[in-house]
């Protein structure tokens, strides 16, 4: 049910008072239901899941984690042990430490 | 496929394990409540590949398994009316309910329809305009604003011969369910990713906050999962609580405003009954008043269905997280795909089903050998 795939829109238009879309995955088109990413353009990426659009994909973002991998291909080549400072997520809400005690 | 096949790369997923190995320092429990996750998890082999100590278990997120009996009695009883055109997604056919199962139905000569958007039955209600068509309308937050529009199409465009038989489920009502059992042994979670793509993660923040436990929104391809785990490890390593979001390249906080807007108009949050769990509080959707009209239990009024559950699945306990698979008695033996007990053995986003398909039935052989 949380299936969702990753496709590529190829046309845009309307069907009964809906915005609907082109969508390529690979070489299969689909028609998707763009209503819920309206200003989504052709050429642009989404998530469909049973046949419509859940959210634009951000390239930026999808960006991250490979900025996050190259950088830990530099401090491997560099020798340093695969230990990189935990990661801090940019949108972490800030909460006072946890006071449960650690399992051991 | 892009978006897709660079987060299987091999050589990638080998790094983040070499990060999550020098990361971890105690044993830790995490969830991944998705079923979908489940299912990537297990194909690819993650939870063997962890370190010792971090184990994974797997969470309800798996709405055609939750489910209730009693609704999946009704649907075979609706559909088996004449004049109806019984509509579902695919995984839904194979449900056992109590006696039966809707693809039998089906097979009995019963207009059973398996279609892939919700719209698509629309398209049937008009085409047929002296039938009544029914939608089996199963799913997480994630396929709610699908299903919504087709009732509010319907609405909009005056089809009358269409009507929904509503189990839609909700994440954050379940994950509290779990965190406030005695029994519960998660420290950390991986959360459903496009559940979070429709309805955002505001509502984790005081879920986070209140269990103190870390929650990673995290995606569906296997470097998405490691990341996710490497950032829950790294929090409960660090002692820090709260919500992350792993997946922000289809996750706002916020998530999409445009859905949210029409599951409101749609929806109204109700209290429901989850196959194998028992009822949690405010954990599912009904039509609102406005859309009542819509609802196929109402038009249909299936009354006094007497549900009989299998004595020996133990699905609630797999979704739940407290027993795996492997752990059942019955999996691979009497429960296998082809003739499932329960719904966790049938649907595509299935712990059972997950395990057996990828070949992990060989534990249960190597534990218990059936004597000939």
């Amino acid at each position: 049910m949380c299936l969702g795939i990753p496709g590529k829109v190829v046309e845009t238009y309307d069907q009964d008072g809906l915005r609907m879309g082109k969508v390529d995955f690979g070489g299969v088109r689909k028609q998707v239901c763009l209503e819920h990413t309206a200003t989504i353009l052709p050429g642009q990426y989404v998530i469909v899941h049973v046949g419509f659009a859940l959210h634009v994909i951000d390239e930026q973002e999808a960006m991250q984690i490979f900025s996050f991998l190259a950088k830990m291909n530099e401090l491997s080549e560099l020798g340093e042990v695969s230990t990189l400072p935990p990661h801090t997520p940019h949108d972490l809400q800030p909460l006072e430490p946890a006071k449960f005690p650690l399992a051991s | 496929m892009k978006y897709q096949d660079e987060y299987r790369d091999p050589i990638a997923a080998e790094k983040l394990l070499q990060a999550i190995r020098a990361l971890a320092t105690h044993p830790w429990t995490i969830m991944e409540v998705c079923g979908g996750q489940t299912h990537t998890i297990v194909k690819y082999g993650l939870d063997e590949l962890l370190p010792a100590g971090i184990e994974l278990v797997h969470g309800p997120g798996c709405p055609v398994c939750v489910t209730p009996l009693e609704l999946i009695d009704k649907a075979i009883a609706i559909a088996t009316q004449p004049d109806v055109i019984f509509c579902s997604f695919g995984d839904m056919l194979r449900v056992p309910g109590s006696r039966s199962d809707l693809l039998a139905v089906k097979a009995a000569g019963g207009d059973v329809r398996i279609i892939y958007s919700p719209l698509d039955c629309l398209k049937i209600a008009t085409q047929n305009p002296e039938r009544a068509v029914v939608f089996f309308a199963v799913g997480f937050e994630t396929t709610a604003p699908a299903n919504a529009m087709a009732v509010w199409q319907a609405r909009q465009r005056g089809i009358t011969n269409f009507s929904v038989l509503v189990s839609h489920v909700l994440v954050p009502p379940a994950m509290r369910a779990l965190l406030a059992s005695p029994t519960n042994r998660v420290q950390g979670f991986l959360g459903a990713g496009h559940v979070c793509a429709v309805v955002g993660f505001e509502e984790y923040e005081p879920l986070a906050k209140e269990f103190r436990v870390p929650i990673v929104v995290t995606g569906f391809e296997p470097l998405d999962l490691l990341e996710g785990i490497y950032r829950c490890v790294a929090m409960l390593e660090a002692g820090r609580i709260g919500v992350d979001n792993q997946y922000a390249r289809v996750v706002r906080r916020e998530g999409n405003s445009a859905a949210r807007q029409l599951i409101e108009q749609v929806f109204a949050v109700t209290d429901r009954q989850w196959r194998g769990i028992g009822l949690i509080p405010k954990s599912g959707y009904r039509l609102t008043a406005e859309y009542e009209q819509f609802d196929a239990e109402k038009r249909f009024a299936v009354q006094n269905m007497q549900v009989i559950e299998s004595d020996r699945c133990i699905s609630g306990l797999v979704l739940q997280g407290v027993k795996k698979p492997h752990q059942c008695p019955a999996f691979g033996r009497e429960c296998t795909p082809l003739h499932p007990l329960g719904a966790t053995m049938v649907s595509s986003e299935g712990a059972c089903a997950a395990h057996f398909q990828y070949g992990r039935y060989r534990d249960t052989m190597l534990q218990a050998p059936i004597h000939a």
